[in-house]
């Protein structure tokens, strides 16, 4: 299988701060792989260096594919509320033909099975609705990778098993290359085909695990299989080794947020 | 039905109350100063009505003024407000300026404008555009400003053109901070076209107003006030129901939300 995403080295720093420490791995096509850390290890700033936010201040990001795709966790500020939710859906797509366009944005809302909300307003949607009209933006605009900052951390426990299966569903029919970034360990080891285990700040990458499940998942067996539960230990572990003193924790976290709120003109 | 009845009702009664009050007060009081709002209309009916040409030659041109001083100064404000917005480093350089500038009462540049255009339309134009220029500017500053980091981070991510980016996201997300704007500097465009005209020129209701005020003729300065009032009340009016057209994105409750 070839590479979709080629990460070699990458390391960045906030003033003497240092979010990254030096993490490399790869990421195949039609792969589905999750990044998972401590709070406030870096894992955002990875994001925003992979998806061309943040420059990273070394190594390389090679990307096999013209464009990627972000789905962030914050659906009711990423959806833009003066555009209904087809206007949403073609909001990445304003280079095509408008009937090209049309077709793109009903096929993505058919995937999330949100076709009879196109004219809708995000904002009269529950939350899990939004942030399926978010990753249907996503999929409408055929990215080589995408994306997911914590895609489902802002919705209720149901909410997140359906749009769980939801995105296991759309990637399989749509051999969409994934990246997941998220801390819920239960999470990682369920939507994975590969899990990148990330120590505290700087990150650096303490394992690189294959999640040997087979590719259909349940929500109710897939997370009392025995495999499940021995990897979810087993990334536990990991997470703990290291395990870094409070003070930093807030201090990294703080560090993050201000790069953050650093404004990135477009 | 019926609640739009008693809606109307409820705005208007204190209104009509007070026109009652002044018609009845004006009639016991025969005090040339105050004239009755029965003799006002019929002042006005006879000045603009019976002599179209007092309607065509002073009203139409006034009105012109205005709206095309305001449009203007919005063409300005809001262009400028959403470059200045998206770029911290501009507004540094440029904000004391702009506060300065801002601080300065626009009748105060009358007689400047007087010398730079002499009397007459540019002069009232310049005027007005100055003076009202300010709200839409700042409001859009603001507005501009207030994109979110999530959408400023969703445009980049999805490589969007720059006019989609302007047009699509910073515009939209700064409208109704602009629209608020909007509705302060067209009452401003009003005052100051008063002003605009009552210096060097004999056309226009401002220039009327001083001419009625001027000959004793008090019946006609209040009709000239009450029209002032009837055309401030209408242009809100006119821009407010174009906001709601323009805003109906918005969730006006909470109630609306996630429903």
């Amino acid at each position: 299988m070839s590479n979709m995403l080629e990460v070699a080295d990458l390391g960045h720093t906030y003033g003497d701060h240092e979010a990254i420490g030096g993490l490399s791995f790869t990421v195949r096509a039609g792969e589905l792989v999750c990044v998972v850390g401590p709070s406030g290890c870096g894992k955002s700033t990875l994001l925003r260096t992979i998806s061309g936010l943040v420059a990273p201040s070394r190594g390389d990001v090679s990307l096999h594919g013209s464009h990627l795709a972000v789905v962030f966790q914050d659906y009711s500020r990423s959806l833009f509320p003066w555009l209904t939710v087809q206007g949403n859906v073609e909001f990445p797509l304003r280079s095509l033909p408008r009937a090209e366009r049309r077709k793109r944005a009903a096929e993505a809302l058919e995937w999330v099975g949100l076709a009879g909300a196109a004219r809708k307003r995000p904002w009269q949607l529950s939350g899990g609705m939004q942030q399926r009209v978010a990753i249907a933006r996503a999929l409408a605009y055929r990215p080589a990778l995408l994306l997911m900052d914590e895609p489902f951390a802002s919705v209720d426990a149901q909410t997140r098993f359906e749009l769980e299966d939801l995105l296991l569903r759309v990637r399989r029919e749509h051999d969409t290359t994934v990246l997941v970034v998220t801390h819920d360990i239960d999470e990682s080891v369920y939507l994975g085909d590969r899990i990148l285990v990330l120590s505290g700040s700087p990150a650096r990458l303490v394992a690189d695990l294959e999640v040997p499940l087979p590719a259909e998942r349940n929500q109710v067996t897939t997370r009392t299989d025995e495999v499940f539960v021995e990897l979810r230990s087993k990334v536990a572990r990991l997470l703990n080794v290291g395990k870094p003193a409070a003070m930093d924790v807030e201090k990294w976290a703080a560090a993050e947020r201000e790069s953050l709120s650093e404004t990135v003109s477009s | 039905m019926g609640g739009l009845v008693s809606k109307f009702l409820q705005r208007w009664t204190v209104f009509a109350g007070l026109v009652v009050v002044w018609q009845l007060l004006g009639w016991f009081a025969d005090d040339p100063f105050f004239p009755p709002p029965s003799k006002i209309l019929t002042a006005a009916y006879e000045w603009w009505v019976v002599e179209p040409s007092n309607f065509t030659e002073h009203i139409v041109p006034s009105v012109t003024r205005l709206l095309s001083g305001w449009a203007i100064a919005c063409v300005i404000g809001v262009s400028l407000g959403l470059l200045l917005g998206r770029s911290e480093r501009a507004m540094e350089y440029a904000g004391p300026l702009l506060v300065f500038l801002r601080s300065i009462p626009p009748p105060a540049l009358v007689p400047v404008f007087l010398l730079l255009f002499k009397a007459g339309t540019s002069m009232q134009l310049a005027t007005i555009v100055f003076g009202v220029v300010w709200p839409v500017l700042l409001n859009s500053v603001d507005g501009a400003r207030s994109v979110d980091v999530t959408k400023v981070d969703t445009s980049a991510v999805f490589q969007i053109p720059r006019w989609q980016w302007v047009l699509g996201v910073v515009l939209p997300a700064a409208s109704p901070k602009i629209f608020a704007g909007l509705r302060v500097s067209l009452s401003l465009s009003l005052v100051l076209m008063v002003i605009s005209e009552l210096v060097g020129t004999d056309n226009g209701i401002g220039s009327q107003l001083m001419q009625a005020q001027r000959e004793f003729d008090y019946t006609r300065m209040w009709a000239g006030i009450v029209l002032l009032g009837v055309l401030g009340y209408g242009l809100n009016t006119a821009l407010l129901a174009v906001e709601r057209r323009a805003l109906a994105w918005q969730p006006r409750s909470r109630d609306e939300q996630h429903a």
